[in-house]
C-alpha cells in the first residue's frame, strides 16, 4: 500500500490518517459506540408515533405498535444493531458477519437512513411540512443520521490512489480529485475480506438453514407483492435493495450460496414449494393475480435466457412466440369468437401452442441463423411487428378471418383438467383458492418444466455447444460443432417454451388481442421488458431472469403514480445498472468462478522471442 | 540450448505409413489476389510435417483451406482417401483438428468444459437425450469427462480443470488449445504457430508435447516461425513463399536450399557491401545489391552449418516481413527483390 508521492508533507499526512473513516474527526471507538447507540435508538423510536394524523397511509400514529414503514425501519435498525454488536465481537453474533462487520454496518446504516428519511420526507411533503412530525419522527430521523455518521466514521483501508498532477489543467485536476474521492468512497463500503468457509454441519442442519432462507425469501416476496400503497412499496424497494446489499457485504450471502450450491436440487424443490405456498398466505385472489402474471413473465424470460443468455442470439421479437402460443391455444379453446369451433382438451392445446411456436421459430430461424451478428436481431424485431400486424389484419375484411383482428379472441373459457375447474374457487385445507391461484399453480408447473429444460439442456453436450458458439463461433465450428443446427435448436426450443407459457396466458387473461404483444410498452410481457429482465437479472443464470422479471413486473404495477414517466425511469435504471453492475443482479456461475480465483495469476502473455 | 539429440530423435522416427492428408493443387484466390497457388502437400501417419514461410506467404490461408474454413478455389484435399467436405465442423468430424494462431479458447468456460466442447463430435447425445436424461446420457457424459481429464493430465492441467480458461497463463492457454483439439480423437492435428510468444523453456516443453502427440499416433502438421524448433521437430518441412510451395524435404535439404535462404534473407553476394541498413522499398528494380546487413550477429546457429556460405548465421530467424512483395516469380530467386536486413532479428 505505498503511495507514489510519499516525499511530500501532504502525502505523509494523508498516510497517517489512513486508518480513519470518511468522516475524520470521530475516533473509531466513539464511532462504533455511536453506531450501536444510534441503531438501538432507531429500533426504540419505531415504537413511537411518527405523525399525528392517520391521513398518511399506514397510520403511524400509535405508540407501541410499529406499522407500515415503521416496520421496515425496525427491521433495518435491528440489522444494523446486530451487525454493530458483531463488530464488537460479542459472542453469539459473530456468525452474522463472516466477511467482516464494518462494511455491513455501513450499508445497513445507509439502508436504515434511506428508508427513514424517505419516510420522514414523504410525511412532510404529503401532509405539508415537517411540522406534521410527532417527536418520534424527529427522533428516528436523528437516530438514523447519527448511526450513519458513526458508520461512516468507522476506519477503513483506503485504496491507493494516484495523486493529482499539479501540471494538469484545473478541470483535469478536478476530475482527478473527483475520481479519487469516488474511489475512496467505494473503498469505504468495500467488504474487507471474503467469507469464511462454513463449518462442517450435519446435512439436516444445512437443509434447515436452506428452509429458513427460503422462508425469508417467501416472506420478503409476499410482503413486496402485498404492499398496498406507493410509499410502502418505495420504502420496500429501498429496504430490500440496500438491506440485501448489507447482508451481501456481511458475507452471509456468500455462505448461503455455498449451501444452496451444495444442495442444488433440494434448493430448487424448496423454492418451488415456497412459491406454491404463496397463495396460501393470501386472503383473497387479488395478489394471486399479480403472482400468476409474474410467473408468466418470468417463465417467458427464462425461456428467452436460453436463446440470449446461453446461445448468445439476440432475439428482439420474443414476445411474438408467446403470442403465437396464446393465439393457437385461444383458437382451439372453444371460445365463441374463435372461427374454429373446436374445443381441444388442455394437453392438446398445449401441444398445439408449443408446436405452433416451434414451427414459427424454425421458420424465422432457418434463414437467419446462418448469418452472424446483428441480422438475427433485425429479423426478429421485424418478426415481432409482422406477427402483431398480421394478427391485426386477419379479421375477415383485410384478410382471411382467423384472429378477429384488433378485437382479439375474447371469452376464452376456463380450463378444466380432469374435472378440476380452474374458474371456480376451491377449498384446500381450509384455505380458499380462487381462480388466479389455480392458474398460479398451473403456471408454477409450467415454470418447473422450463426450469428443468433450462438446467438439463444447459448442462449437456448441446448446452456447452451453445456457450461455445456464444464465446467464439469460428473456434466452435472448428471443434466440430454444427453451428447452424445448434443455434436453430436453441432458437426453436426458446420459441416453443414461450408458446407453452402462452397457452396458459390465453386462459388467464380471458382475451388475447394483438396489443398484448408489443415490442415495447408499459405492460410487462413485451419484448423489451423480457430482454431487460434477462439482462437485469443476469444472463445465463437461472434465478437471474426470475428476479429480474419479478422486479420489472412489480415496479410498474405498484408505482402507478409514475404513469408516463415509467419507461423513462426504467431506462435510467437500466443505464445505471449497466454502468455499475454489467453482469446483472445475479452473477453468472462462471463469473463467480472468476471472482473466487484469487490464487491464480492473470493471463499475461509471456513476451519472449518473436 | 543445443538440440542435437532432438534432431536425431526426429530423423529416426519417420515410419511413413499411410497417407493421412493429401492436398492436391490447392489454390485459393480472394478476388484478384492469389493467396495460395497450386500447393501439393501430403502428410503420412506418424509424421510431423512443418510448414514455414515468410509472413504473408499464405500458410494460415492454406491451413484454413485444409480445415474447411475456406473452400479452395481449385484443387482438392483428401483425408485418408476421402475428399474433405467444405465445412469446418465436418472436417473436424472426419478427423482433422486444429489450433489457432491467436488463441481462440472459450474464455468464459472452464478448462474442463473447453476440452469437453472439443469432444463434441465424438458424442452423439442430442437435445432429447439431455432433456429426458435417457439411459446413455450419464454414461456418455462420464466417459467424455474421463477422456477430457486424461487429456488434461497429458498436458499437465488436471489441477486447473475448474479454472476459467481466460485466467490461465499464456503458455497453458496454448496447451489447452492443443488438448481441446486432441479431444476430437483426430488422425491429424494442425498446429498454427504453437510456440508463438513462448520463451525457450516453454518452446522446449511444446516440442516434447508435439513428440508425445506424434507418439499417440496422431500425424502433425505445424506452422512455425521458430526455425530451430521446426528443424528439430519435423520429419519433413515444406516452404511456402508467396503462396507457392518452394521446396519440400527434410530439414537439411531445406536449410541448405538457396532459394529458401533467399526468400527469408535476400540474396547472398560474395562480399558484403558496407551499406548500412539499406531500406528496401525502392529495391525491386536493382537486383541484390546488399543484403547481408550487419544486424545478424545476434543469433548464431549451431545446427545449420553444413554448407552455408558466410551468411548462414541468420537462416533460422524471423522472416523478413515483406520479402515477397512483388507478386511474381518467386522461384527465379536470382533477381527477386529482397530486403536486406529486415530489422526483426530477435532470436526466438
Amino acid at each position: 500500500m505505498t503511495t507514489i508521492s510519499e516525499n511530500t508533507q501532504a502525502a505523509s499526512v494523508a498516510k497517517r490518517d489512513e486508518a480513519t473513516g470518511l468522516i475524520g474527526f470521530l475516533p473509531a471507538k466513539a464511532a462504533r459506540a455511536l453506531v450501536l447507540g444510534g441503531s438501538v435508538l432507531t429500533v426504540a423510536s419505531c415504537f413511537l408515533a411518527w405523525t399525528w394524523t392517520p391521513t398518511f397511509p399506514g397510520d403511524l400514529t400509535y405508540y407501541g405498535s410499529p406499522a407500515g414503514l415503521q416496520l421496515q425501519v425496525l427491521v433495518l435498525g435491528l440489522l444494523t444493531a446486530l451487525f454493530a454488536l458483531s463488530s464488537y465481537g460479542v459472542k453469539g453474533t459473530r456468525w452474522l458477519t463472516p466477511a467482516g462487520a464494518d462494511a455491513a454496518v455501513k450499508v445497513a446504516a445507509l439502508a436504515a437512513f434511506g428508508t427513514t428519511w424517505y419516510t420522514v420526507a414523504a410525511i412532510s411533503i404529503s401532509l405539508g411540512g415537517p411540522v406534521n412530525l410527532e417527536p418520534g419522527g424527529a427522533i428516528v430521523a436523528f437516530a438514523t443520521l447519527i448511526t450513519l455518521l458513526g458508520a461512516l466514521a468507522l476506519p477503513f483501508e483506503r485504496p491507493s490512489v494516484h495523486p493529482v498532477d499539479p501540471e494538469d489543467t484545473g478541470w483535469d485536476q478536478f476530475k482527478h480529485r473527483a475520481g479519487n474521492g469516488w474511489t475512496a468512497f467505494k473503498g469505504a463500503f468495500a467488504a474487507t475480506g471474503t467469507a469464511r468457509k462454513l463449518p462442517p454441519m450435519h446435512s439436516s442442519v444445512e437443509i434447515l438453514i436452506i428452509t429458513g432462507i427460503l422462508a425469508v425469501a417467501l416472506g420478503v416476496f409476499t410482503y413486496g407483492v402485498g404492499t398496498e400503497y406507493d410509499e410502502l412499496f418505495l420504502g420496500f424497494l429501498i429496504t430490500a435493495g440496500v438491506g440485501f446489499a448489507a447482508i451481501n457485504k456481511s458475507g452471509l450471502m456468500q455462505q448461503a450460496t455455498q449451501l444452496t450450491k451444495k444442495h442444488q436440487n433440494l434448493t430448487i424443490a424448496g423454492a418451488f414449494t415456497a412459491a406454491a405456498l404463496f397463495p396460501f398466505t393470501q386472503t383473497d385472489d387479488q395478489y394471486a393475480t399479480l403472482g400468476v402474471y409474474i410467473l408468466i413473465f418470468a417463465t417467458v424470460a427464462l425461456g428467452l435466457n436460453i436463446v440470449v443468455g446461453l446461445a448468445g442470439l439476440l432475439d428482439l421479437g420474443y414476445v411474438a412466440f408467446l403470442g403465437v402460443g396464446a393465439y393457437a391455444a385461444a383458437l382451439v379453446s372453444g371460445a365463441p369468437t374463435s372461427p374454429f369451433g373446436v374445443h381441444f382438451p388442455f394437453w392438446a392445446a398445449v401441444l398445439v401452442g408449443a408446436g405452433a411456436s416451434l414451427v414459427f421459430g424454425v421458420l424465422i430461424g432457418a434463414p437467419t441463423l446462418r448469418l452472424r451478428g446483428d441480422y438475427l436481431a433485425i429479423v426478429t424485431l421485424g418478426f415481432g411487428e409482422i406477427f402483431r400486424i398480421a394478427v391485426m389484419n386477419t379479421d375477415g375484411t383485410s384478410g382471411p378471418d382467423i384472429t378477429n383482428g384488433s378485437n382479439g379472441i375474447a371469452s376464452i373459457p376456463n380450463l378444466n383438467i380432469f374435472g378440476f375447474d380452474f374458474g371456480a374457487e376451491h377449498a384446500i385445507a381450509g384455505f380458499t383458492i380462487g381462480r388466479f391461484a389455480n392458474y398460479f399453480f398451473l403456471m408454477l408447473l409450467i415454470m418447473a418444466v422450463v426450469v428443468l429444460v433450462f438446467r438439463r439442456s444447459g448442462d449437456s453436450r448441446i448446452g456447452r455447444a451453445w456457450v461455445a458458439i456464444r464465446e467464439d463461433e469460428t473456434a466452435a465450428l472448428a471443434m466440430g460443432i454444427n453451428g447452424f443446427r445448434v443455434k436453430l435448436i436453441a432458437f426453436a426450443l426458446g420459441a416453443s417454451l414461450a408458446g407453452l407459457a402462452g397457452t396458459v396466458q390465453a386462459h388467464v387473461t380471458y382475451t388475447v388481442t394483438p396489443e398484448q404483444y408489443l415490442f415495447a410498452g408499459p405492460i410487462p410481457p413485451n419484448s423489451a421488458f423480457l430482454l431487460a429482465a434477462v439482462v437485469l437479472g443476469g444472463m445465463g443464470t437461472m434465478s437471474g431472469p426470475l428476479v429480474g422479471a419479478s422486479l420489472l413486473f412489480l415496479i410498474p404495477n405498484k408505482l402507478q403514480f409514475m404513469g408516463e414517466y415509467q419507461l423513462f425511469a426504467f431506462g435510467v435504471a437500466l443505464i445505471l445498472l449497466m454502468r455499475f453492475r454489467p453482469e446483472g443482479m445475479i452473477a453468472n456461475r462462471r463469473n463467480q468462478l472468476e471472482f473466487h480465483e484469487n490464487d491464480e495469476t492473470p493471463a499475461t502473455p509471456v513476451k519472449a522471442g518473436a | 540450448m543445443t538440440t542435437t539429440t532432438k534432431t536425431a530423435d526426429a530423423t529416426k522416427a519417420p515410419v511413413a505409413g499411410e497417407t493421412v492428408l493429401d492436398a492436391r493443387g490447392v489454390t485459393m484466390r480472394f478476388g484478384g489476389l492469389t493467396a495460395v497457388r497450386d500447393v501439393n502437400l501430403t502428410v503420412n501417419s506418424g509424421e510431423i510435417v512443418g510448414l514455414i514461410g515468410p509472413n504473408g506467404a499464405g500458410k494460415t490461408t492454406f491451413f484454413n483451406c485444409l480445415t474447411g474454413l475456406y473452400v479452395p478455389t481449385e484443387g482438392e484435399v483428401r483425408y485418408k482417401g476421402q475428399v474433405l467436405p467444405p465445412t469446418s465442423y465436418k472436417v473436424t468430424d472426419a478427423g482433422i483438428a486444429r489450433t489457432f494462431q491467436n488463441i481462440r479458447l472459450f474464455h468464459n468456460m472452464t478448462v474442463l468444459e473447453n476440452v469437453l466442447v472439443g469432444r463434441h463430435t465424438r458424442m452423439k447425445q442430442g437435445l432429447w437425450s439431455a432433456l429426458l436424461r435417457l439411459p446413455g446420457f450419464k454414461k456418455a457424459e462420464a466417459e467424455a469427462t474421463e477422456k477430457a481429464m486424461e487429456l488434461l493430465e497429458f498436458i499437465g492441467l488436471q489441477d486447473k480443470a475448474q479454472h476459467l480458461a481466460k485466467n490461465l497463463p499464456y503458455g497453458e492457454q496454448r496447451k489447452l488449445e492443443i488438448a481441446r483439439a486432441l479431444a476430437s480423437d483426430p488422425g491429424l492435428i494442425l498446429l498454427d504457430e504453437p510456440t508463438a510468444g513462448m520463451n525457450p523453456q516453454e518452446t522446449r516443453a511444446a516440442e516434447e508435447l508435439i513428440f508425445a502427440i506424434r507418439d499417440m499416433g496422431v500425424a502433425v502438421l505445424v506452422i512455425e516461425h521458430d526455425m530451430r524448433f521446426i528443424f528439430n521437430l519435423c520429419d519433413r518441412v515444406a516452404v511456402l513463399v508467396q503462396g507457392q510451395k518452394l521446396i519440400e524435404g527434410d530439414s537439411q535439404t531445406v536449410q541448405s536450399d538457396e532459394r529458401v535462404i533467399a526468400a527469408y534473407l535476400g540474396e547472398p553476394v560474395a562480399e558484403s557491401t558496407p551499406e548500412v541498413e539499406a531500406p528496401a522499398e525502392d529495391a525491386p528494380a536493382k537486383d541484390a545489391p546488399a543484403k547481408d546487413a550487419p544486424a545478424e550477429e545476434a543469433s548464431s546457429e549451431d545446427e545449420a552449418t553444413e554448407d552455408e556460405p558466410s551468411e548462414d548465421d541468420s537462416a533460422e530467424d524471423e522472416p523478413a516481413e515483406d520479402a515477397p512483395e512483388a507478386a511474381d516469380a518467386p522461384e527465379s530467386s536470382e533477381d527477386t527483390p529482397h530486403d536486406p536486413a529486415s530489422g526483426k532479428e530477435n532470436d526466438a
